[in-house]
């Protein structure tokens, strides 16, 4: 066993996502098959191998930090699930004393 | 005459010389939309398509629903972004508009693209026109589906590994995947950001090529949009076939492959010896690692991605009691009831390979290995000039049948996962129809940045090859 439910449980709290106990036992049983195939990737030898990390070898580019035009405040706050006035409304995350 | 069964090009030249309104071109699609609606080929569709312009007109494009469009819905096919309507117009859409296309709808995908099948949708599964019980493909199965039936005349899709070809190659008609950095994805809901591009899905290699001239281009708001440019590729004239050197990579040709593929894509390749290209076998050793190294990068990126799905700014909102009172519950169920079970999963696989203690094994290992899959390919490219491989091993299969078996479906895309990672470009063509009448496809690559060749190839295969039906 790859994967345990423990693994499974800590995981999802990680990704903030709640499972359901027959998920649990589901993604447990699929995850660690998953897990023990790419496990295969041991056997390649990379000594001396830089890692990729984009595809064409350029440079990283930056942007001229200039003002350009942007959404209006409406436009984006239209969007939202929940709002007051000009704020994206959200549960009190300070506690009242 | 039936304009549904024309090509862009076609319908580009008839309307030039004014037989035909570019509105009925437009009506026909959109009435052929409603009539073959049991394919749930899409997941909305925009009845003002009719009103076009008809002094600045280009046939209308089918767009996957996880491309934005103004004021439309872009919904990824996920509870969690089923009422998002997009504020703007991704860099594709900016372009077609200024050319004179209007979208007909959007299309019906997996869940933010992570599927080989289409049946992660929120929307239920697409049909295969070919064959009603059987898969379109996936993740873009929605748009090839809709290509195929004659319900547009062309498509958007997008391909992080393989979502292009392999629905193309199941629903028999045409996939691009550029070179990555080609296409911008501004726009592009990100699934895996160093593999995602946008692409073509047409039912000609030409309509293929006339797709990339108007969306390619460097677009300045995506950072890993390529400033090299590439030529014109609509005029590319087909490729003298005499001396064209082709790799058959011996890996890809391996047990397992479906025998009516494999015996079809030999056929395209005797075909193409026989009109004077040079064939030799190749060797890509490192691709047999390469669904291992994708399963480890795709989901860590999508696991990154995906964070931004919260419940505060956009999306769907859990309404549950503890969550209106509790920022992180509000996070964790909003997420748990929004996203889907591959989506889940994925973001799972993704979480665990980044997490502490396993970071080095799993993903930095995966990234070196991704260096030697592109090294494979720079190598071959040094001896061919394309290289050729099945783009499936197996023709579309049974719906359902897969669903419960996610490595299995994950093993559809051994043929096309191996291009996404080194960012070369890649076709899906026709090359024939099984005796149940499914369609395979053959899959040309090319090296960075070598569209044109690919494209002239696949204009001549095209050539030889004769006519590809449509499913109706």
């Amino acid at each position: 066993m790859a994967i345990t439910r423990e693994d499974v449980i800590y995981t999802a709290r990680l990704a903030r996502i709640a499972l359901s106990e027959e998920e649990i036992e589901k993604f447990t049983v699929q995850l660690d098959r998953i897990i023990e195939f790419i496990d295969k990737l041991k056997e390649a030898d990379v000594k001396g191998v830089e890692p990729m990390t984009e595809a064409l070898g350029e440079k990283n580019r930056v942007r001229k930090d200039i003002q350009l035009k942007s959404f209006d405040r409406e436009t984006i706050l239209r969007t939202a699930p929940d709002r007051d006035d000009n704020f994206f409304k959200v549960p009190p995350v300070i506690e009242d004393k | 005459m039936d304009l549904a069964l024309l090509s862009v090009n076609e319908l580009i030249e008839l309307y030039r010389r004014k037989e035909i309104k570019g509105s009925e071109i437009n009506r026909t699609f959109l009435e052929r939309i409603y009539k073959y609606k049991d394919l749930n080929a899409f997941v909305s569709v925009f009845d003002e398509v009719e009103n076009c312009n008809e002094e600045n007109y280009l046939p209308p494009v089918a767009v996957k629903d996880n491309i934005c469009i103004a004021n439309k819905n872009v919904t990824c096919c996920s509870k969690i972004l089923k009422d998002f309507i997009s504020p703007y117009d991704a860099f594709v859409i900016e372009r077609l508009r200024n050319k004179g296309a209007l979208f007909l709808g959007k299309t019906n995908m997996d869940e933010f693209a992570m599927g080989s099948s289409t049946e992660n949708s929120v929307f239920g599964p697409t049909l295969n026109p070919w064959d009603k019980t059987k898969v379109p493909g996936g993740s873009s199965g929605g748009s090839a589906a809709s290509v195929a039936a004659g319900l547009a005349p062309w498509a958007l899709g997008s391909d992080t590994g393989g979502s292009i070809r392999q629905p193309a190659s199941f629903c028999g008609v045409v996939g691009l995947k550029p070179t990555y950095g080609v296409v911008s994805r501004r726009g592009l809901v990100a699934f895996a950001s160093s593999l995602d591009q946008i692409g073509p899905i047409t039912r000609t290699v030409k309509d293929a090529a006339i797709m990339m001239d108007i969306i390619a281009g460097h677009d300045a708001f995506d950072s890993t949009s390529s400033t090299k440019t590439l030529p014109q590729l609509s005029t590319v004239p087909e490729h003298e076939l005499k001396g064209l050197k082709i790799g058959l990579p011996e890996e890809y040709f391996i047990e397992g492959i479906d025998a009516e593929v494999k015996t079809l894509v030999m056929k395209t390749v005797k075909l193409l010896e026989d009109a004077g290209c040079i064939i030799e076998k190749i060797s890509l050793p490192n691709s047999r690692f390469a669904v291992d190294v994708y399963y480890i990068i795709a989901p860590a990126e999508a696991s990154s991605n995906l964070s931004r799905f919260d419940g505060i700014r956009y999306g769907y909102r859990s309404s549950k009691q503890e969550a209106k009172k509790d920022l992180k519950l509000l996070y964790t169920y909003s997420r748990s009831e929004g996203f889907g079970p591959e989506v889940k999963r994925r973001i799972l696989i993704g979480t665990y390979v980044l997490s502490k203690g396993y970071y080095d094994a799993y993903y930095l290992k995966a990234q070196k290995v991704r260096s030697l899959i592109r090294k494979d390919f720079d190598d071959a490219f040094k001896k061919v000039d394309i290289i050729l491989t099945p783009v499936s091993p197996t023709p579309a299969f049974g719906i359902g049948e897969r669903v419960e078996d996610p490595l299995k479906m994950y093993l559809s895309d051994i043929f096309t996962i191996s291009v996404n990672l080194a960012g070369v470009p890649a076709i899906s063509i026709p090359c024939g129809l099984t005796s149940k009448k499914l369609p395979v496809g053959v899959q040309f690559i090319g090296k960075h940045f070598s569209e044109p060749l690919i494209i002239s190839t696949g204009l001549a295969y095209e050539k030889l090859r004769g006519k590809f039906p449509l499913a109706v």
